[in-house]
């Protein structure tokens, strides 16, 4: 399906998402308590069946954050990116690393250095940091005087 | 983070592989649970060599982030940074010479050849057989030389910049790189001779840590890892980038799912790319070498992700920029990453020595997965 065959099939959900103009690739926008539902659809539903999630990741936004999810159909070749908008205090969705298995480790990351919370998920625990790790290193605001990076 | 070890309550034993053993080829720490010698589960425990390059990039301009990712997986750095700069170019719209786009696809490919060589010979070491390293030393030091002639440097060549290369071929280069493949054609037959139809590497390999294409796809999987499965997943043929789609090479896939498989698809990608190095290396087009580019770049406000093929697999670059010199977030995603992610998955059930081989046909860099 093209960009905006793709468009009309989402928007036939029943809870269609809204939808962000001007990017390369159909890019949704859903809240964090349809994010479930929503990914289950994309990945089973006849015609969408986006099997291969290659790209995770959370971008702090200092007033929100943004879960970014990159979505490919090996079957029908067509590609889309889903954007999760979360509360910046209490970041928190649901997982969904057991409709994408990579997404176990993906989320991990993004736990570990954004401190985005995955509801159920399996293993939820720092990934690169150690766990006694103060912080989460990527967000805008992190300030670490002994290990900060500033180039 | 170092586990305790010892015999679980159920009679498990649990036990510490790397950060420091050979097979694991850097600094990966695996916690593995056996019942005897047959593997119930295998931890990943990574951040040994993380140096978070992502927030490295928020401070960098779109110049300087480039000579960061050539240390994240350093057998592809090339690869690396002709994704990187191929983002850039996305959001500038700088069209690149012809001439940059050949050298570009010429370089890339020698990458993966000397990759692919590196990883047939710790292969093999990984399994016992010792002489298949120093044989693939000897033929990666020839294109290592080819590189150090034209970019300066061995391993981390940052010789990619957006709007094409840093500087002009070599005058040596067309010559250097034909005697490296009519010499490296004869090697490529010793490999299989001496290896590939081995009885005793054969019964290492076969049969042993199976991948589904199914369960390729949902970890993630890509590049010869899951091509091994029999999924089709090779960027340079799926969304043909710079000259990839003006030329006659063949995705090569295989059904078996397993090492051998996995062993094969590398081999068989190693002549591929002779094949590609063959077709381009008597048409260079004449020009220029780098288009025309401001001295500060500004990327428009937008986001913009770009994908390559390393030997590694699938390489992408996303870039979120909110208008500046500097990058808003930077993403990579390595193709190490979600490789590795597949390895309890592939792993359960088999005898703990399996475990060397099957990390071996993954083909793990951990500065790619660490990042």
């Amino acid at each position: 399906m093209n960009k905006e065959e793709l468009k009309v099939r989402l928007e036939a959900l029943l809870l269609p998402p809204t939808f962000e103009e001007g990017a390369e690739w159909t890019t949704a926008v859903v809240d964090p308590a349809g994010w479930e539902g929503f990914a289950r659809h994309l990945r089973s539903d006849a015609g969408l069946e986006f099997d291969f999630l290659f790209c995770v990741t959370a971008v702090d936004w200092r007033t929100h954050f943004t879960m970014v999810y990159h979505l490919t159909s090996t079957l029908h070749r067509h590609t889309m990116v889903v954007k999760v908008k979360l509360d910046h205090d209490h970041p928190s969705l649901p997982t969904v690393s057991d409709i994408w298995r990579t997404a176990e480790f993906h989320e991990r990351e993004a736990f570990d250095l954004f401190g985005v919370v995955f509801t159920g998920h399996p293993d939820l625990r720092r990934l690169f940091m150690t766990d006694e790790w103060n912080g989460w290193p990527l967000r805008k605001d992190y300030e670490d005087p002994v290990n900060m990076i500033k180039l | 983070m170092i586990q305790e070890v010892g015999t679980t309550e159920q009679g498990e034993l649990v036990i510490n592989l790397g950060p420091q053993h050979p097979s694991t080829h850097g600094v990966l720490h695996l916690v593995i649970t056996l019942s005897g010698e047959t593997i119930k589960k295998v931890e990943p425990h990574l951040g040994y060599i993380h140096r978070s390059i992502e927030k490295m990039c928020e401070s960098l301009s779109y110049r300087q982030f480039i000579y960061v990712t050539s240390r994240m997986d350093y057998l592809s750095s090339h690869i690396n940074n002709h994704g990187c700069a191929l983002c850039v170019e996305k959001g500038m719209q700088i069209e690149v010479p012809p001439r940059a786009k050949v050298i570009r696809v010429l370089m890339d490919e020698l990458t993966r050849l000397a990759s692919h060589q590196l990883w047939w010979g710790a292969m093999a070491m990984d399994v016992g057989a010792l002489t298949p390293f120093f044989h693939a030393f000897r033929e990666r030091e020839a294109i290592n030389d080819i590189m150090e002639e034209t970019c300066g440097a061995r391993l981390t060549m940052n010789y990619m910049v957006p709007g094409g290369v840093m500087a002009d071929l070599h005058p040596d280069f067309q010559k250097k790189v034909k005697e490296f493949i009519r010499f490296f054609r004869t090697k490529i037959d010793e490999y299989d001779e001496l290896v590939t139809g081995n009885v005793i590497f054969k019964s290492r390999m076969e049969g042993i840590g199976y991948l589904s294409a199914e369960s390729a796809v949902s970890y993630g999987c890509t590049g010869p890892t899951a091509r091994g499965s029999g999924v089709s997943c090779d960027i340079r043929k799926l969304y043909p980038y710079e000259v990839y789609g003006q030329l006659q090479f063949e995705e090569v896939t295989a059904t078996g799912g397993d090492c051998f498989a996995r062993y094969m698809v590398r081999m068989q990608e190693m002549r591929q790319s002779l094949s590609i190095i063959e077709q381009l290396i008597d048409n260079i087009p004449e020009g220029e070498f780098q288009a025309k580019t401001k001295a500060v770049l500004k990327l428009p406000k937008g986001e913009f992700y770009s994908r390559v093929e390393t030997a590694r697999g699938e390489f992408g670059v996303y870039i979120i920029s909110e208008g500046g010199t500097t990058p808003y977030r930077i993403k990579f995603r390595s193709p190490g990453f979600s490789n590795l992610s597949a390895l309890d998955h592939m792993a359960r059930g088999y005898k703990i020595g399996d475990l060397v081989a099957i990390m071996g046909t993954l083909d793990l860099v951990i500065p790619d997965i660490d990042r």
